[in-house]
Parts: C-alpha cells; sequence; structure tokens
C-alpha cells in the first residue's frame, strides 16, 4: 500500500511537462523561464523532487496556487466538504433507495415486481451520471422550476436544497448496483440451510427475510460502496462541473483549464488518498457487519489481505 | 460454443435480444457513417443555428448550425471506434503482462501485480482524467490513456487463469509427454483464458464509452471539430435553456448505447459462462 502511495505521487509528478513555459507564455525569456524553473524546484532532479513533493505532503505543504500564490492545501481543504458532503449524500440516498429495491424483488423473484425492478436497475447502471444531471437539470430545473439551476447556496435549507438534483444524478448509478447485487446475494443467502430451519420453524417471511437474511446478504453490497466511493468522486467531477458546484471536481476542471498544476496534483492526490481511505474503512466494516470475519480475527487466525 | 448456439442463447431472454439488437444497429451506423449521414456533419450554416427537429434536419441544428443528426451519426463512429481500440490494446497488454506473471519467476509476477495495484488505487475516471489533462487532449492520448487504465482488468484474469492451468492435471500430463511450452502456451492456455477475457472486454465496453464521452464533455477528450456524444452533450449543457434538442439527442444516443452494450455482455457472460450466471 505504501508502495502504491509513493509511485502514484511520482506518477503525478512525472507528467507535468513544463508548467513555467505554460505559465509565462511564449514571449517569455529563456533567463525568466530559468528563474520561474528555480523557484519552483523543477530544476532539481526528479528524485529530488519527488522526495521533497513527498517530505512537503507528509506535514500538509501541497504547494501553492501558480496565480494566486495561495496555499494548494487551503484551497483543497475548503474544497473537500463541498465534495464529501455531496458524495455522502449520494450513497445515503442510493443506499436508501436500493437495498428496498433489491430486497422487493429477493421477495418473489420473476415475479411482476421483480422484472420491473430489474428492468430499471439496468437503466440506471447504464446512464452516466453526467447524462443524468443534465437531463435532471432540463426537467426539475428548467421546465419545472422545482430546484434551484445553480451554485450551492446559502444557509443550511438553501444548500439543501442545491444538493437534490446532483445527489439524485450521482445516486442513479448505485441504487441501479446495490438493487441488483442485494437481489442476487439476497437469493444466494436464502439458499442457505439456516434460512431452511427458520423457515421450518415457521418465521413469516419477511421476518426471515429482513431479520436474517438482509444482513449476510449486504457484505457483497458494501464492497461494492468501497468501490464507489472512488466512481463517485470522479462523477462529483461532472455532477460539480455541471451544476457549477464548489468542490474537488470543479478545483480539478478548473485546474486543467488554466494548467494549475500544483492545484491538479494535490486535488488528484486527495481524491486518491479518500478513495483508498474508505476502502481501508470498508475493510474493516466487514469485522462489524460479519460475525464470521470477527471470530476468525479473534482467534489469530489468518488474516486475508 | 458454436456461433449458432451461442446466438440462440442471447436471443432467449428479452434483455440479451434487445442488446444484441442495440449493438447491430451501432455498428451499422458505425461502419456506414458517410452513407447515413443526411449533411456534412462539420458543414456550418449560422443562419439555421439552434433549430428543432425538422424534415431536413432530423434532430435539429446545433449553435453553428450544424446538422445534429449527421453529428450524431459520426459521434456513433467516435465511440464504437475509441471502445474497440482501446479494448484491444488493453486486451492484448492485459494478456500478455498477465501471462507473463504467472509464468515469470516470483520477483517480476510481485512487480506486475503492484503496478496493478497502483493503476488500480485511482479511480478510474480522475486517473484517465488526470493523465489526459497532462498530457494533452486529443484522440490518440484519449485512446492510450484509457487503455493503460484497463490493462489490470485483464492482467489479473489472465494471470489467475494461468495459474488454475499450470496447476490443473492436464497441464501436468502435456509437460510430461514432452511438449514444448510454447505449444502448450499456444494450445491450451490462450484459448482456456480468451473466454473469460472476452467476456471482460465486452462488459467494458459501455465503461469505455462513457469514459470518452465524459473526458469529451469535459474537453479534455475528442476535439472539435470532430463530433463525439460527449462534445454534442457539452454543446446541449451550454444552449440548455436555448435549445433542449441538442443534449437530448446526445444524451439518449449515449444511453441507448451503453444500455445496448451492458445487456448484450451480461447475455455474453451468461452464455459462455454460465458459473457466472446470476440466480433467477
Amino acid at each position: 500500500m505504501v508502495g502504491a502511495v509513493a509511485l502514484l505521487l511520482s506518477l503525478t509528478i512525472l507528467i507535468p511537462g513544463d508548467p513555467a513555459t505554460i505559465l509565462l507564455g511564449p514571449r517569455a525569456t529563456p533567463e525568466t523561464i530559468a528563474a520561474l524553473h528555480t523557484q519552483m524546484g523543477l530544476d532539481l532532479p526528479f528524485p529530488t523532487r519527488l522526495a521533497q513533493f513527498l517530505g512537503h505532503a507528509a506535514v500538509g505543504d501541497l504547494g501553492r496556487d501558480v496565480f494566486t500564490g495561495r496555499a494548494v492545501a487551503q484551497i483543497i481543504a475548503e474544497a473537500v466538504p463541498n465534495t464529501a458532503l455531496l458524495a455522502f449524500s449520494a450513497i445515503l440516498l442510493a443506499v436508501l433507495i436500493g437495498i428496498p429495491l433489491g430486497a422487493l424483488s429477493a421477495l418473489k423473484p420473476g415475479g411482476a415486481v421483480d422484472q420491473a425492478i430489474a428492468f430499471l436497475s439496468v437503466g440506471f447502471v447504464s446512464a452516466p451520471s453526467f447524462v443524468n444531471s443534465i437531463f435532471l437539470l432540463l426537467v426539475f430545473a428548467l421546465w419545472l422550476p422545482w430546484f434551484p439551476v445553480l451554485g450551492a447556496g446559502n444557509g443550511l435549507l438553501d444548500q439543501l436544497w442545491h444538493l437534490v438534483l446532483p445527489a439524485v444524478a450521482l445516486a442513479v448509478v448505485w441504487i441501479g448496483y446495490i438493487a441488483r447485487l442485494l437481489r442476487s446475494s439476497l437469493l444466494e443467502v436464502l439458499n442457505e440451510p439456516y434460512i431452511r430451519t427458520m423457515r421450518a420453524y415457521g418465521l413469516p417471511e419477511r421476518v426471515v427475510l429482513l431479520k436474517y437474511a438482509l444482513k449476510p446478504a449486504c457484505i457483497p453490497t458494501l464492497a461494492i460502496l468501497g468501490m464507489g466511493v472512488g466512481e463517485l468522486l470522479g462523477g462529483a467531477v461532472f455532477a460539480e462541473v455541471i451544476f457549477n458546484r464548489p468542490g474537488l471536481g470543479s478545483l480539478i476542471y478548473d485546474a486543467i483549464q488554466t494548467r494549475n498544476y500544483p492545484v491538479l496534483q494535490g486535488a488528484v492526490l486527495v481524491i486518491v488518498m479518500l478513495f483508498v481511505l474508505t476502502n481501508l474503512l470498508v475493510d474493516l466494516s466487514y469485522a462489524w457487519v460479519d460475525p464470521r470475519v470477527r471470530a476468525r480475527r479473534a482467534s489469530g487466525g489468518e488474516r486475508s489481505a | 460454443m458454436t456461433w449458432r448456439r451461442l446466438l440462440s442463447e442471447l436471443m432467449a431472454t428479452r434483455a440479451g435480444a434487445f442488446g444484441l439488437f442495440a449493438v447491430a444497429l451501432l455498428l451499422i451506423v458505425a461502419i456506414f457513417a458517410p452513407l447515413l449521414a443526411s449533411h456534412d456533419p462539420n458543414a456550418i450554416a449560422p443562419m439555421n443555428r439552434l433549430q428543432g427537429p425538422s424534415l431536413a434536419h432530423f434532430f435539429g441544428t446545433d449553435q453553428l448550425g450544424r446538422d445534429l443528426y449527421s453529428r450524431t451519426v459520426y459521434g456513433t463512429r467516435i465511440a464504437i471506434s475509441v471502445a474497440v481500440v482501446v479494448l484491444s490494446i488493453s486486451l492484448s497488454v492485459g494478456i500478455l503482462l498477465g501471462v507473463t506473471a504467472a509464468y515469470a519467476p516470483r520477483v517480476i509476477d510481485q512487480l506486475i501485480l503492484s503496478i496493478f495495484d497502483i493503476i488500480n488505487s485511482f479511480p478510474s475516471l480522475i486517473l484517465a482524467l488526470a493523465l489526459v489533462a497532462v498530457l494533452g487532449a486529443g484522440l490518440g492520448n484519449l485512446v492510450l490513456l484509457v487503455s493503460i487504465v484497463f490493462i489490470p482488468q485483464f492482467g489479473r484474469v489472465a494471470r489467475a487463469q494461468t495459474l488454475g492451468i499450470r496447476n490443473s492435471l492436464y497441464f501436468e500430463a502435456e509437460q510430461v509427454l514432452g511438449a514444448e511450452p510454447w505449444r502448450i502456451l499456444l494450445q491450451h492456455v490462450l484459448p482456456n483464458i480468451i473466454g473469460p477475457i472476452f467476456v471482460l472486454a465486452s462488459m467494458n465496453i459501455p465503461v469505455v464509452i462513457t469514459i470518452e464521452a465524459g473526458l469529451s464533455f469535459l474537453g479534455v477528450g475528442v476535439r472539435p471539430p470532430l463530433a463525439s456524444w460527449g462534445g454534442l452533450l457539452h454543446d446541449g449543457y451550454t444552449y440548455l435553456d436555448q435549445s433542449p434538442w441538442l443534449a437530448v439527442t446526445a444524451g439518449l444516443s449515449l444511453i441507448f448505447a451503453t444500455l445496448g452494450f451492458t445487456l448484450l455482455g451480461e447475455a455474453l457472460r451468461d452464455a459462455i459462462d454460465p458459473k457466472l450466471r446470476q440466480p433467477r
């Protein structure tokens, strides 16, 4: 894991072509370019730059915005809460809608409800989030002026109001994923002997499903959510650009447009760290959901990677 | 499995049949784009700008008066060819690295695996976005860089499959019979890993199409005036309040394509590898 982070850092450092030339424009003299090189540390050999960047990043210094001179770490710190809020509400929505849909279709596999949900979730899974964003914007903000068009809003209620459309746009794909995945893992769990025992005891099907089958069936869903956070952060770029919200995504987009490499590097680094971190959290939460994992760890048995 | 048998398995479900139909339609549109387009996709006619659908312009026109139907048709060509080229590259490199990892000494195996891990530790869209942003927009870079993003998936499957075969009895038997390693590789290993790899590729087509459209939407992919669905969608977003047709046609084409390829991919998976089939 540490190796991965180090190499991934070197990748983000390696790729910028020559920011100095781009910054100063075509009329820059070789002397001014050289001066800026020294100032930005670009004349140093690559391993030194990598070590410097790593050393600075470790203490929270990600360099400075090439235009305004503000600290990148501070710019990013201001953007993260917006993106985190968006991603979190999208996941919450996806779980709140996806899990009931999945459970509903597992109740009577092959039935009319199941088929309708299957149809819906395939459509949900295939629609790219930026298409969803634009369609939602078109229908619910322009044609039916129910929701605000752009921005993040001021004050708590207004902010929540502005959050609805982007969060729904991002959640749609995950509603589809969760519903489909939960359905298939529920059907698998329902074949287990212990479920047969429950049924033999005469427990109502609903109790069997909700109380005993749902929890173990959620484990694969949890795993996909870990992956989902990364994809959601990717989708957030589009949602933030389309709905004109401040956040990591629009930061990256603007940095690309203006070739503001320190900001780009910093933002990508933070997204990757968030991604790694959530995957770690998901791994840890297995133990919380699945007593079998907890038992294995407590007994000091082998740990799977 | 014969082709006829595969075809009938695909047609057996409504979803599979729709996927097959959609993909066939998209392929025809992509191949015969010049014949199907009603106008030159890049011909500018400012007095016709932002029109709604009509007999002259089936999907209306964009902000420069270009015919949207023709641009959508040519966009299909871009989307399909990008997906095919990207996946061919990552499939070939992935098989090469995966099989090498499975055969090579432990050090090289670990090295290849950690390269895969590094690529995978990025969210795929963010990685593609960062790479394209820094190395420059354009079709060539886009294809190359998105290919890199997809290599690990193929590499891992190829490696796992090859390892499985290397531990099998028939592999041992071939060795005992004195077959050349290359012969075993070509005759037994490759044919056995190609099925799952092929399924993986078909499942990834909609993902690649989405990434291409997304990058083009953000202006770091296919460059204007070349018509791509992502670019059309961006034009549509810019003129959303004046002329929703742009966004609607581009968005619907994208959804149609991803839906079609997703359904076909899943039907293929169920047909080729029944072990992976979802419980019904």
